[in-house]
C-alpha cells in the first residue's frame, strides 16, 4: 500500500504491575476502515484501544495517530485526543451539564469555537443522532440509548478523525441497542474511520472492514468478517464464536 | 383457571387502620401532641423552679458594672464596664478566633486532601498520618498539648526562639512582624479594593466573550494586569509607602511593636484549625472521590487540558457533595471555640462563665450565650445554604 495507515501500532506492550495485559499487538488502520475487535472477557480489549487515546500508558512498543507517535510528550497527547472521540460502555456523560452542553464543552474550550458556532454544530449533532429535542434536558433524565447518542455526539463535536467505541451497547436495554448502532452504521457509512469493541456479530458483518480477535492479550486471529466466520483458522476462535453466536 | 382477576381485589374498602393516608395524618398529629405536650411541661417547670430559687429571669443586670478583667481584650474593654462590653469582648474574640480558623482549615484540609490524593506515595503518607493523628485524638487533649507542652517549653523572653524572618517566639507568646498602614495607606488600600473588583468585573465579562465569540481575549492575564496596574498606582500616590513594617524589638524585659498573639490565642488557633482541617481533608477527599472515575475518562477523552479537566468537570460535581459536610465542619470549628475555657483565652463562652459565677444570673446568661452560637450558626448554614442551593440546582 502506497497510503500511510492513520492509526499505527506495533508491538504494543503493557502491564498492570505484574500482569502483562497486553502482549504485543500490531494493527494498521488506514483512513475510512472499520475495525471490530472482539474476544473473551478480560482479553486487553479495553485496555488496548485505551492505550490509542492515552488513558492507559503503553510500556514497550510504538503507537502512531495520523503520523503523531504517542510518547510522554504532553503536546503530542492532546493532539491525538483532539483527533480521536471515545465513546464508553458506560456513557459518561457530564451529569451537571445539559446534553447541549455536554456536547459544546470541549468544542467551547479545547477548540475555542465561538459558543454560538458550537451551539449551531451541537445541534446538528444532536439531529444527526436523533434526538434534537433532549438538548436542554439533563442526562439522568434520557434513557440509556439516548444517553449513548447523546455521548456519540459529543464526541464527533470536535470533528475526530478517528472514534473509538468500548462495548458501547452493553450497558443497554435490548429495544436500545438497535437505536445505536444504527447511528454507528450511519457514522461508518459516512466515511468515518472506526475501532469499535462489540460482541454485536450482526453489526461486525455488516458494518467491519476487518475483525480482530483478541485473547490474552494477543491478537490470536484476524481477517474480513466472511473469513472470520465461514472459515476461522484457530480453534479459540471458533470455540469463542460458536459461544456468542449460539443465542 | 383462566381467570386473570388478581386474588386480593382493590375494590375492597380499605379498614381505616391500613389505609396509608390516615396512618399518616394520625401519626403527624400524634407527633405534635407528644412534642407540645413536653414542651408546656418542660416551660411550667422551669418557671416553678425559677420562682422557687428566686431566680431573676430579666436582662437589666446587663447594663451594670461587670467587674471582672478580661485578658487581652480584642476591644477597649476595662472591669469597671458594663457586662454588655464584656460580652462584646468575648464575641469578638470568639468571632475571631472560628473565622481565622475556618479559613486556615479550609486551606489546609483542601492541601491536605490533595496531597493524600496523589501519586507521591511520601506525600500522600505524610497527609494520611496528618489526618490520622488529628482525627483521633480529642480536641481538648490537641489543646492542651499545644498550649501546655508546646507553649510551655518555648523560652521566656530573653531567649526567644527568632525564625526566619523577625518572627519572636517566647512564653509570653509569638510576636510577629506586622505591615501597619501609614497615614496614606488608605488610598493604597482603597485602590487595591477598587483594582480586585475591577479585575474581577473584567475576568467575569472576557471569559463570558471568550466564551460566546470563541476569541481569545487573555482574560487571566488582563485582570491580573488590572489589579497589579491599580495595586501601583495605589502605592505612588501614597509616597511608596502605603505600610510601614512593624518590627518586634526587645525593649526592657517585653517586646514590643508588630502583632502579638497570645499565647492562648496561638494554642487555641493551631489547635482548632488542624483539628478541623484533618476533618475537612477527609471531606474533599470524600467529595474526589465519589466523583466517578469515568467522568475523569470522559473529559480527557473529548481533549480537556488537566486543568480543565479539574475545574469544568471534577470539581463542579465534587463541590455538590462537599459543600454540605463542609458546612458542618464549619459549625462544629465555631461551636468548639468555647473549649478555649480550659487554657483562658476569653471568648463568649469563658466570659459567659465568669459572668455567671459573678452575677448568679444562670439563666439569662446561658440564653444569651445560647444565642449567640444558635445565630452564629444559623448565619453560617444560612450563607452557604444559598450557595450550595445554586450549585445543586443546576443538576436538574
Ligand atoms: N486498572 C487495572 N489494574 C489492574 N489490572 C487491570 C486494570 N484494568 C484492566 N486490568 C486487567 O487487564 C486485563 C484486560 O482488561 P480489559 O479491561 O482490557 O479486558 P476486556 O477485554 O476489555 O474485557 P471485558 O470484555 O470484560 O471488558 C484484565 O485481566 C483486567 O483484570
Ligand atoms: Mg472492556
Amino acid at each position: 500500500m502506497t497510503e500511510e495507515p492513520i492509526i499505527y501500532c506495533k508491538d504494543v506492550h503493557k502491564w498492570y504491575d505484574d500482569f502483562h495485559a497486553l502482549r504485543g499487538i500490531d494493527m494498521e488502520v488506514f483512513l475510512g476502515e472499520v475495525i471490530v475487535i472482539f474476544g473473551p472477557s478480560g482479553s486487553g480489549k479495553s485496555t488496548f484501544i485505551r492505550t490509542i487515546n492515552r488513558l492507559e500508558e503503553h510500556q514497550q512498543g510504538q503507537i502512531m495517530v495520523d503520523g503523531i507517535e504517542l510518547s510522554h510528550d504532553v503536546r503530542n497527547i492532546e493532539r491525538i485526543r483532539m483527533e480521536t472521540g471515545m465513546v464508553f460502555q458506560q456513557f459518561n456523560l457530564f451529569p451537571h451539564l445539559s446534553v447541549l452542553q455536554n456536547v459544546t464543552l470541549a468544542p467551547i474550550w479545547v477548540r475555542k469555537w465561538p459558543k454560538e458556532k458550537a451551539d449551531k454544530v451541537a445541534m446538528e449533532l444532536l439531529e444527526l443522532v436523533g434526538i434534537p429535542e433532549q438538548a436542554q434536558k439533563f442526562p439522568g433524565n434520557l434513557s440509556g440509548g439516548q444517553q449513548q447518542r447523546v455521548a456519540i455526539a459529543r464526541a464527533l463535536a470536535m470533528q475526530p478523525k478517528i472514534m473509538l467505541f468500548d462495548e458501547p451497547t452493553s450497558a443497554l436495554d435490548p429495544e436500545m441497542i438497535k437505536e445505536v448502532l444504527d447511528t454507528m452504521t450511519d457514522l461508518a457509512e459516512s466515511g468515518m474511520t472506526m475501532i469499535v469493541v462489540t460482541h454485536e456479530m450482526g453489526f461486525a458483518r455488516a458494518v467491519a472492514d476487518r475483525l480482530y480477535f483478541f485473547d490474552e492479550g494477543l491478537i490470536v486471529e484476524s481477517g474480513t468478517p466472511e473469513e472470520i466466520y465461514n472459515n476461522p483458522q484457530e480453534e479459540r476462535t471458533k470455540l469463542f464464536l460458536s459461544q456468542i453466536i449460539q443465542h | 383457571m383462566t381467570n386473570n382477576q388478581p386474588s386480593i381485589s382493590s375494590k375492597d374498602k380499605i379498614p381505616f387502620y391500613r389505609d396509608e393516608r390516615i396512618i399518616m395524618i394520625f401519626a403527624q398529629v400524634l407527633s405534635t401532641v407528644m412534642i407540645i405536650g413536653v414542651l408546656i411541661w418542660a416551660i411550667i417547670n422551669f418557671f416553678k423552679a425559677a420562682e422557687a430559687r428566686n431566680m431573676t429571669l430579666t436582662f437589666g443586670f446587663l447594663k451594670e458594672a461587670a467587674g471582672f478583667p478580661i485578658s487581652n481584650p480584642p476591644i477597649d474593654y476595662e472591669p469597671g464596664m458594663s457586662y454588655i462590653r464584656a460580652f462584646q469582648a468575648g464575641l469578638i474574640n470568639t468571632l475571631l478566633i472560628s473565622g481565622i480558623g475556618i479559613i486556615a482549615a479550609t486551606i489546609i484540609g483542601t492541601l491536605t486532601a490533595l496531597a493524600r490524593l496523589s501519586s507521591n506515595w511520601l506525600l500522600s503518607r505524610i497527609a494520611l498520618v496528618f489526618i490520622e493523628f488529628h482525627r483521633n485524638i480529642p480536641l481538648l487533649v490537641l489543646l492542651f498539648i499545644w498550649y501546655f507542652v508546646v507553649f510551655g517549653f518555648v523560652p521566656p523572653v530573653k531567649e526567644s526562639l527568632q525564625w526566619p524572618g523577625p518572627i519572636f517566639v517566647n512564653k509570653r507568646g509569638v510576636y510577629l512582624t506586622w505591615p501597619r498602614l501609614t497615614e496614606t495607606g488608605g488610598i493604597f488600600i482603597i485602590l487595591v479594593v477598587i483594582g480586585f473588583l475591577v479585575s474581577i468585573l473584567a475576568f467575569t465579562m472576557l471569559r463570558g466573550r471568550r466564551k460566546i465569540t470563541g476569541k481569545e481575549t487573555y482574560y487571566i492575564p488582563t485582570s491580573l494586569f488590572l489589579l497589579m496596574i491599580f495595586s501601583l498606582g495605589g502605592w505612588f500616590l501614597s509616597g511608596g509607602t502605603p505600610f510601614q513594617l512593624d518590627i518586634p524589638y526587645l525593649k526592657g524585659f517585653n517586646y514590643q511593636g508588630g502583632l502579638r498573639l497570645t499565647p492562648e490565642f496561638a494554642g487555641m488557633f493551631l489547635s482548632l484549625s488542624l483539628y478541623t482541617a484533618a476533618f475537612i481533608a477527609e471531606v474533599v477527599r470524600g467529595g474526589i472521590q465519589a466523583v466517578d472515575r469515568g467522568q475523569l475518562e470522559a473529559a480527557r477523552a473529548v481533549g480537556l487540558s488537566q486543568f480543565q479537566v479539574l475545574s469544568l468537570v471534577i470539581m463542579p460535581q465534587a463541590l455538590r457533595i462537599i459543600i454540605p459536610p463542609m458546612i458542618s465542619q464549619y459549625l462544629n470549628l465555631t461551636k468548639n471555640s468555647s473549649l478555649a475555657l480550659a487554657i483562658g483565652f476569653q471568648e463568649v463562652f469563658a466570659v459567659g462563665k465568669i459572668a455567671i459565677n459573678q452575677a448568679g444570673r444562670a439563666v439569662p446568661i446561658f440564653a444569651l450565650i445560647m444565642l449567640t452560637y444558635l445565630s452564629l450558626s444559623l448565619l453560617t448554614s444560612f450563607v452557604l445554604n444559598i450557595y450550595n442551593r445554586r450549585i445543586q440546582f443546576v443538576m436538574r
